[in-house]
């Protein structure tokens, strides 16, 4: 294999695996997007205090690993639970962006709040995984990349038999599709829509541990949100499918546009190539490769 | 404003759009006037004249994202960068051409009008969610630009020194004519502001905002009003922008960050989507905000923390405290401020014999 061709294959799997990390991200915010129609901008932040707990927890001495990460999960529910409840609940039925503007809210008091609690230091998430790199090819990933997109798979793998097979699944597909006639099947609408939130806690907390564990925790983290946008207009709001495919094409831009723009601009490309994208999206094909096309009538 | 009318006695459209509704309010303006431009200036500490320079300069800034959000239904998470445009054309132009205020300043706006209608293009496909998507990805586009591209942002640190503006070899210096200097620009905003929504375009504006597809099929070109309204409202923008780096001296991209839009959506929902009023409440309630709770912290806050954590614990808390009013009033009250201002009104008009 000649130099560049190695060059390019270490980009695209190194991309390909940060892309699966984002996915893991945007499944948090299609996942509430596809049941309750709420848009969740306070994504990155969920992962940032996900992270903050996580590396809280992982602190306590004698702290078994497993246990560490339940009680982030189990947090992170209890969060979720609570928000749906006190801030999303009574936004139900205004305008959309009535309830951009909490969850922006929300963002920035999470953002606010983290410091004032945590302090402002950055925080490590060590799990017990080693910093040798793992050597696939001309290309060597950090063990926690290889980690995350393991986990992103296996998460996106549970979400669509959950979603196909299992009886809630369908429950909250029937959710997403109609809500008037999901409750007339005798559906509790109200129920699922606080599962899809509990649902999108367990992802940002899987999120939260394994990006906080890669680069460390502090207010910076909430930053990893922003790239849900790219992701999620990419695959289209409502598909987990998506998600996963919009990760992994941002994922690889970025490192590509990163690899072989960089040396001419001076660094950087890596924020700035996806929203790129996304623009360009967002012009010929808003609706994303797997959305669904929005018919409105006045 | 403070008067109390009797009843309705409009017979015809023109009286209700009037901008006097009474002959009294035109006293009402003559004693605010005087009240701003003579016993204010001529009282008040210089300290408390540089707060009100700020909620002037962010006056500007909210009647603009208020036409765009509260009046025309769009939204944007760009406004901070649209500021920067402004501010980074009006610092280059005066840098290294030396032109004076009075061309920079439109300069800036118009820059900012012809960016922000970019920006707003996608607007003519796509609302709601996506339009605010796609304006944070401007957001974040244009930070980026002027903080890489050396020939717009002067180099290294991205910041350009700028004279303070001066008129007829007058220089405003101090904050004492900085303050006519802002005040000026504060009061041009209001009054445009106001005539803007009862024109034709304001009430266009309204109607695509309420609906915009109904708004298409009684004539309204939806695309036109659309694009006109990122280009106003931009413009404002711009010139809020200009007016923060006359009055800071220095323009910088640090102080048009992502928080800078949200801080100003802040200002817009707190003080009343939709009210050129409520922008004002907004402002004054939003550059207050941080003053007093870095007066709490510094007398309470030493409880609780050392004083060296004391600088970041008040930034973390003033982001934490916008979010939650930004939260609160949603909920709770979401027309803002100027619904309360509204209610005490009411309740006054029929005082002491409400029944």
């Amino acid at each position: 294999m000649s130099e560049d061709l190695g060059f390019f294959f270490a980009l695209m799997l190194n991309g390909a695996s940060i892309g699966l990390m984002y996915a893991l991200i945007a499944l948090g915010f299609v996942l509430v997007y596809k049941a309750t129609d709420a848009i969740n901008f306070a994504q990155g932040e969920f992962v940032m205090m996900s992270g903050l707990i996580a590396a809280v927890v992982l602190g306590i001495a004698g702290m078994p690993l497993i246990a560490a990460v339940l009680a982030t999960v189990a947090i992170m529910i209890g969060f979720s639970f609570g928000l749906e409840r006190i801030v999303l609940r009574p936004l139900l039925g205004r305008p959309v962006v009535a309830v951009i503007m909490a969850t922006i809210g929300l963002a920035a008091m999470l953002r606010g709040l983290a410091p004032v609690v945590f302090g402002g230091e950055p925080r490590a998430v060590s799990l017990p995984i080693g910093d040798d790199p793992i050597v696939i090819g001309p290309a060597s990933l950090p063990p926690i990349q290889v980690v995350g997109a393991v986990v992103a798979v296996l998460f996106f793998l549970g979400f669509t038999w959950f979603f196909k097979k299992s009886r809630m699944g369908v429950a909250m597909r029937a959710v997403a599709d109609n809500q008037q006639v999901a409750q007339a099947m005798g559906i509790n609408v109200e129920r699922y829509f606080a599962l899809a939130w509990a649902m999108a806690g367990i992802v940002s907390a899987v999120g939260g541990i394994v990006w906080g564990s890669m680069l460390g925790v502090d207010v910076h983290l909430a930053l990893v949100g922003l790239k849900v946008f790219p992701v999620v207009i990419l695959g289209g709001l409502d598909s987990i499918g998506g998600a996963l495919v919009g990760g992994l094409i941002i994922g690889i831009v970025e490192n590509l546009a990163a690899g072989y723009l960089d040396p001419y601009v001076g660094g950087g490309t890596k924020d700035f190539a996806p929203y790129v994208l996304m623009i360009v999206v967002l012009m010929v094909k808003p609706y994303g490769i797997f959305g669904k096309r929005r018919i409105e009538r006045v | 404003m403070f008067h109390r009318e009797s009843g309705v006695f409009k017979t015809s459209y023109a009286a209700d759009m009037a901008l006097y509704p009474l002959p009294i309010a035109k006293w009402t303006v003559a004693v605010l006037a005087l009240l701003f431009v003579v016993i204010i200036p001529l009282t008040v500490h210089e300290y408390y004249l540089s707060i009100l320079n700020l909620i002037f300069i962010a006056i500007v800034g909210a009647l603009g994202l208020n036409i765009l959000v509260g009046y025309t239904g769009q939204i944007s998470l760009g406004h901070g960068a649209f500021m920067s445009v402004g501010a980074y054309t009006a610092a280059n132009l005066a840098v290294k051409l030396g032109l004076p205020f009075w061309l920079t300043l439109p300069a800036g706006g118009l820059m900012a009008a012809a960016i922000g209608v970019v920006v707003g293009m996608p607007s003519l496909r796509i609302k709601g969610l996506y339009l605010a998507i796609a304006t944070l990805a401007g957001q974040l586009i244009i930070e980026w630009t002027i903080n890489r591209v050396p020939a717009i942002s002067g180099g290294a640190s991205a910041s350009i020194q700028v004279d303070r503006p001066s008129l007829f070899g007058f220089s405003f210096n101090t904050q004492g004519s900085l303050y006519f200097f802002l005040l000026f620009f504060a009061v041009l905003a209001i009054v445009a502001t106001l005539n803007l929504v009862r024109s034709r375009i304001g009430r266009a504006f309204i109607a695509v905002r309420d609906q915009d597809i109904a708004a298409e099929i009684i004539g309204i070109d939806i695309y036109r009003y659309k694009l006109l309204a990122f280009a106003i409202s931009s413009f404002y923008a711009g010139v809020c922008g200009v007016l923060y780096t006359y009055y800071f001296g220095i323009a910088n991209y640090e102080q048009f960050q992502l928080i800078v839009s949200i801080d100003y959506l802040a200002i817009i929902i707190i003080g009343g989507l939709g009210s050129v009023l409520g922008s004002i409440f907004g402002a004054v309630f939003v550059t207050l905000l941080p003053i007093v709770l870095r007066i709490v912290m510094e007398n309470v806050g030493s409880l609780f923390f050392t004083t060296s954590e004391v600088a970041n614990v008040i930034s973390g808390l003033k982001l934490a405290v916008f979010g939650a009013l930004i939260i609160f009033f949603l909920i709770v009250e979401p027309e803002g401020l100027n619904r309360l201002w509204r209610n005490i009104r009411s309740y006054f008009r029929v005082w002491p014999f409400s029944y």
